[in-house]
């Protein structure tokens, strides 16, 4: 083995361990913080500590934590498939990664318009984001996305990013928007452009957070009954799960896998419609053609 | 006091409950979604990929307002009873 593939194979192996070492982090502070409770318990994001400020005290918490360890393993995930690209296919990751490119790529295309060319970063990003935090359950992890902090942060950037692309055409134009139909119903479209953020995040956070609460519910349902139909035989036997086999596992399939993957890509949805949804294309383009033209007036 | 507490914490309850009313709509809505896909796809089985992406869509937004109904009964059991429970200990000492 030639030293230049030997230092690949090691960049390689750091990679992967620099992918698995966040989410072992987190999997460690959560045995070492976790407070063992009777019987079943729902609750929200664990405070490790706070950061005295002016206004308001910062609080960490489990639910940062946890979706920086997200960032950091997304982060070096993509350098691992994307290490050693070349432009004919030698390793295997390499399909995954075009694969990931090419389907972001199309989504973003055929939503979004060719001006929103490129947004599929952006978008790849919030999706991947989004996807790896609820499935961060998996692990027993408390998932970042039934926290509404994080979620409405990225609802925030979202609405962001809506009203800049509304400002495009001035900020006249944007105010005639709210007197779109009549005057007299700006206050509702005051309101429905608040609602949208709101609305995004109450989405995802509420689809995440009932999964935890449905799945914690049945769990303890059913470990009551096993206790109430075996409790009473003598011995070990008193301690078998028996109605505990199954029918969580498969609630967990639905909550954490289907629902938050299918939870992710809404979101990513939702971001390319509303943000393509508020350029107005027609009187941005009219009013670049006006430019032109009275540009070459000048040069001529 | 413990009359006032069980009070509280059963109206929480309660209410709760009672706002968790408002997940038939999106039940009906979401039903006549996927439906009316279905058709559309026995129709034109090509349309596949795109009646999907769309019903999912709409299953989504479909699914808003019954998503307001479960924060606000997940607030009323896991939040409100602490604070009112504050608020009404706060009222008795200062008397």
């Amino acid at each position: 083995m030639d030293a230049a593939s030997r230092r690949f194979r090691i960049t390689d192996i750091f990679y992967i361990v620099m992918m698995i070492l966040p989410l072992a982090f987190a999997v460690v502070l959560k045995i070492l913080t976790n407070v063992p409770s009777e019987g079943i318990s729902i609750s929200g994001a664990r405070i490790f500590f706070t950061i005295p400020m002016p206004i308001q005290d910062f609080p960490i918490t489990e639910s940062q934590v946890n979706s920086l360890m997200v960032l950091i393993t997304i982060f070096f995930f993509c350098r691992f498939i994307t290490h050693g690209i070349s432009e004919r296919v030698v390793l295997k990751r390499q399909h995954l990664a075009e694969w990931a490119v090419e389907k972001v790529d199309a989504l973003v295309n055929e939503n979004m318009g060719e001006y929103f060319k490129g947004y599929s970063p952006f978008i790849i990003s919030i999706l991947a984001l989004s996807a790896f935090s609820s499935l961060l359950s998996l692990l027993g992890l408390f998932p970042p996305t039934s926290d509404i902090n994080i979620v409405a942060g990225w609802a925030i950037l979202v609405f962001i990013l809506i009203t800049y692309y509304k400002l495009k055409c001035g900020p006249m134009y944007y105010i005639k928007g709210f007197l779109e139909p009549v005057p007299i119903l700006a206050p509702i479209n005051f309101i429905s452009e608040f609602a949208t953020p709101v609305s995004m995040s109450f989405r995802h956070y509420g689809n995440v957070l009932s999964g935890t609460v449905v799945s914690t519910l049945v769990a303890a349902a059913l470990g009551g009954l096993s206790t109430m139909l075996l409790g009473s035989l003598p011995g070990f036997l008193a301690d078998i799960p028996l109605f505990q086999i199954g029918l969580p596992a498969v609630l967990s399939v639905y909550f954490d896998l289907f629902s938050g993957c299918l939870q992710a890509f809404i979101f990513a949805m939702l971001t390319m419609l509303n943000i393509s949804g508020a350029f107005p294309a027609e009187e941005y383009e009219r009013r670049r053609m006006i430019e032109n033209a009275k540009n070459k007036k000048v040069n001529n | 006091m413990e009359i006032a507490i069980s009070i509280i914490l059963g109206c929480c309850a309660l209410g709760a409950g009672i706002a968790m009313i408002a997940g038939i709509g999106p039940g009906i809505g979401e039903g006549n979604a996927v439906a009316k896909a279905c058709e559309a796809i026995g129709r034109q089985p090509e349309s596949k990929g795109a009646v999907t992406t769309t019903m999912i869509m709409g299953c989504a937004i479909a699914e808003t307002t019954g998503l307001y109904a479960l924060v606000i009964a997940i607030l009323l059991i896991f939040v409100a009873p602490n604070t009112m429970v504050g608020i009404l200990l706060k009222a008795i000492q200062s008397l």
